[in-house]
């Protein structure tokens, strides 16, 4: 029966084949624009760290003792100090401090011009906390962060700039006006958003698009990179004006993220009970006003408060499901006509045995048929426009593909949508009464 | 015309109707939304900066290190750039519309306040206002006396000598009309810090934000403080439009020539600042206009293959009509009339779903509320897409002679 429903649906479509055409053209336009975006939509709200994100937390305090703020949530980052006592406290699994910089890079006997690059402070912890993948060597241990250890690990785009790609481990890297031995090459690595650093999505106004850059190229100790590039680091914001600029180890400024890592629930409640008893004692000591001011979102969490998906990216999804919808109703105008034309074909089928369902049956088949064929050119349509999202300025171009899940969305959904826009004309086609059929031929 | 028997056709093909109202309906509140969205856009990339924009090219340099002589150096960059032929004025400066960083500050206008009056961008540099090319309505520039070195400020700032710091701002014409209505804010008074307080001695026309847009986006003042090139700052230079080009490959030149050490992060014209500052705006510009299309496409095709089918379905009682005395014109007539009504009922409620729509981008995306006259062109679009649509099939249906109505099929 399926294939003889094949043939006839072959037939009826080859029979009017401009019909056939828009029905096609509709489905998949509507699929390719809607995929396109999907698929956009699917890498920028994806998990950065799946099985791992719901063990990730960030606390947040209230370090500003000035009346002016409002105070109705913390600062997106801390002050030095807050951080420091959090990270030296070592109450979770594993804890970090990151900070971004611009630093200055030469490579000792190459002769690649100065690079100016961004430089992530960090500590010990950041590299398996966030499975960070090593090409060569490894981080750095507790002891380097503790002795201000001269060394980094670099990125693998920055090894294939300077070394050609080849293990670089041990070699010399010039930062600023210091010299750093490299222990560490990263494999290629590229989170979707740069999760770690992301703060501030609040003041975005969904202009969000930046949280998706690439990692940094140098990491390097949090203590050194202080003495390293002092003098270059970047306030998130300040409450009073910092004395000397760049300085910001004593400065009433808040620029230091707190990551840390809580294997389980019980730990999780520990840690938000020592995050309030903290914020409790500064107020004590008369660091803090605003001591319940303490919050400890996980990593999920923590990118749904900052919107991390760029309002652009939100409204081309609507629009293009929108899209989708109206040649959604295209496609059953289209089919209802052409079926509802069939009267006597249906009437003559139905006189000699035909039930309604083999009828239904026969133009679902029909419809599933436009389903495939919009899908090959919805398919086609979605490669098109994403690399056309992968010529746009973007920070998130270089990462935008279509992989196995979204390749199987697309039949899926294209199929669905027709078999949708089929049922209602193909229930309609099978009610016809023969008899009248008959009569009027 | 009357359009009884025309209504009571559309009794008998209820669901197709329907069907075709709601995409017209669909179509209509996404087509009104989406141009709305294309205006916002487009008036955002005409934003104007109040600067001379095509006059000037900047070189940003980046921030290598906090030397003692950086102020000889600036001031020995700034001497080299004024020597090339064609510049007619420069300067080092913390920041740019459309620029990469911005420098903010609260404001109030009176110590006691609690909390910031006005939030505005603060313009740092030695001739920001020639070298801009910004207009002053009132009052007067800085003199050359005025101006401190930053270091100086920061020196001042950590000895709390607040007395010492220089004393005299300029800010624009809108920040000055939100801060005063109506009064003169020449010789007023803004505090940045409780006991650190500036005096207004000049007002600009226009001068936009440093960085991007945001709220206040004329709320801009200039303090008479000189930048040095350690703060990572931006040459400035200003000449004549068609000297850009060359101005700008000698100010490289030139800085080379001084230190062929340091990284240029960044150089262009202020033109090629701007365009690639809206380039998201323009490419979902152009991502709307392009949905735009493809939607009226699509439903123009939808209303081309339904009254096909329609005509082709009612061949005989065309013929019977014509056969009874009705003129082409009528058939033709009949049709167009019929589309109109259908099209009318798909704007009505389109109308109340684009209303529906904008209200969840006021909610969702912080938008304005949608103009009214969008809905009488967003009509006017749909009738006459209808009506071009239904024109093929309609002369169709006209050409039917009478003959049909005699042929049993």
């Amino acid at each position: 029966m399926f294939g003889y429903y094949l043939d006839m649906a072959i037939r009826s479509l080859k029979h009017n084949k401009v019909l056939t055409v828009l029905m096609v053209l509709a489905i998949g336009v509507g699929i390719g624009a809607s995929m396109t975006t999907l698929t956009v939509m699917h890498l920028l709200s994806g998990d950065p760290l799946p099985g791992k994100s719901a063990t990730l937390f960030r606390p947040l305090v209230d370090p500003d003792p000035t009346p002016e703020r409002t105070h109705e949530t913390p600062m997106d980052v801390m002050d030095y100090r807050s951080a420091m006592d959090l990270w030296s406290a070592h109450r979770a699994d594993r804890q970090t401090l990151v900070v971004q910089s611009p630093v200055k890079v030469v490579a000792a006997a190459t002769n690649v011009p100065p690079l100016m690059l961004m430089l992530l402070s960090t500590t010990t912890d950041f590299f398996p906390m966030f499975d960070v993948p090593f090409q060569y060597g490894s981080g750095w241990t507790a002891d380097d962060d503790e002795r201000r250890s001269r060394v980094a690990v670099i990125s693998a785009s920055l090894n294939d700039k300077l070394f050609g790609g080849a293990n670089s481990v041990g070699r010399t890297l010039h930062l600023r006006n210091t010299d750093v031995r490299i222990i560490g090459v990263l494999k290629p690595w590229r989170p979707s958003p740069l999760f770690y650093m992301v703060a501030g999505g609040r003041f975005a106004h969904g202009d969000t698009a930046d949280f998706y850059g690439k990692p940094e190229d140098v990491f390097v100790p949090f203590s050194s990179s202080l003495e390293i590039n002092d003098g270059n680091f970047q306030q998130f914001t300040c409450w009073a004006l910092p004395k000397i600029p760049g300085h910001l180890i004593d400065a009433p400024c808040e620029w230091v993220t707190v990551w840390v890592q809580l294997g389980d629930a019980g730990k999780a409640a520990a840690y938000r009970r020592f995050l309030a008893d903290y914020a409790a004692q500064q107020k004590s000591l008369g660091r803090f006003t605003h001591a319940e001011n303490t919050r400890l979102p996980n990593l999920m969490e923590w990118l749904d408060y900052n919107g991390v998906v760029p309002s652009d990216v939100h409204l081309q999804t609507w629009l293009a499901f929108a899209f989708l919808a109206i040649c959604l109703f295209n496609t059953i105008g289209l089919l209802l006509a052409k079926f509802l034309r069939r009267g006597g074909e249906i009437g003559v089928r139905r006189a000699l045995g035909a039930t309604r369902g083999a009828i239904f049956a026969q133009f679902l088949m029909e419809t599933a048929l436009v389903g495939v064929l919009g899908g090959v050119l919805g398919w086609l349509l979605t490669l098109a426009g994403l690399s056309l999202v992968r010529r746009q300025p973007t920070p998130y171009a270089d990462m935008v593909h279509l992989d196995v899940l979204m390749f199987a969305t697309t039949f899926a959904l294209s199929i669905a949508v027709s078999l949708l826009a089929g049922a209602l004309p193909a229930f309609r086609a099978s009610r016809v009464a023969p008899a009248l059929q008959l009569k009027t031929q | 015309m009357d359009i009884k028997p025309i209504l009571s056709t559309l009794r008998r093909h209820k669901f197709t109707a329907c069907l075709l109202i709601a995409q017209i309906a669909l179509t209509c509140a996404i087509v009104c939304n989406a141009i709305f969205l294309i205006g916002q856009r487009l008036e955002r990339m005409n934003m104007s900066t109040g600067v001379a924009e095509h006059e000037l090219v900047y070189v940003q340099l980046a921030n290598i290190d906090n030397r003692p002589d950086a102020m000889a150096r600036s001031a020995a960059d700034l001497a080299a750039l004024k020597e090339i032929a064609g510049v007619k004025s420069a300067m080092a400066t913390n920041q740019l519309p459309f620029g990469g960083s911005s420098s903010n500050m609260g404001i109030k206008t009176d110590p006691e306040q609690q909390n910031d009056e006005i939030n505005a961008s603060q313009y740092l540099g030695e001739d920001v206002i020639p070298t801009l090319g910004v207009q002053l309505v009132a009052g007067r520039d800085f003199r050359a006396d005025e101006y401190h070195d930053l270091a100086d400020v920061y020196a001042l700032l950590r000895k709390g000598d607040m007395n010492a710091l220089p004393k005299s701002v300029l800010i624009t014409q809108p920040m000055a009309e939100r801060l005063w209505p109506g009064q003169n804010p020449l010789g007023k008074q803004i505090y940045v810090a409780k006991n650190i307080s500036l005096t207004v001695i000049g007002v600009i026309r226009e001068l936009a934000r440093g960085g991007g847009i945001r709220e206040g986006e004329q709320y801009s003042a200039v303090n008479p403080i000189r930048y040095s090139a350690s703060g990572g700052a931006s040459y400035v230079i200003r000449c004549a439009q068609q000297d850009r080009e060359q101005v700008l490959k000698a100010a490289l030149a030139k800085l080379k020539g001084l230190d062929p050490n340091r990284i240029v992060l960044e150089k262009g014209t202020f033109d090629e600042l701007r365009h690639r500052y809206f380039r998201d705006d323009r490419a979902m510009a152009g991502i709307l206009v392009g949905v735009c299309l493809a939607l009226l496409i699509v439903t123009a095709l939808g209303i081309v293959g339904l009254a096909s089918f329609w005509v082709a379905q009612r061949n005989r009682s065309i013929g019977v009509r014509r056969a009874l005395g009705a003129t082409r014109y009528n058939i033709l007539n009949y049709f167009q009339t019929e589309n109109f009504l259908l099209t009318t009922m798909g704007i009505v409620l389109g109308m109340v779903l684009a209303y529906g729509i904008n209200l969840f981008l006021i909610v969702h995306y912080e938008l304005p509320r949608l103009p009214a006259v969008y809905f009488p062109v967003g009509a006017m679009l749909l009738w006459g897409l209808g009506q071009a649509a239904v024109l093929g099939p309609a002369l169709r249906a006209a050409a039917v002679p009478p003959v049909v109505a005699t042929r049993s099929v």
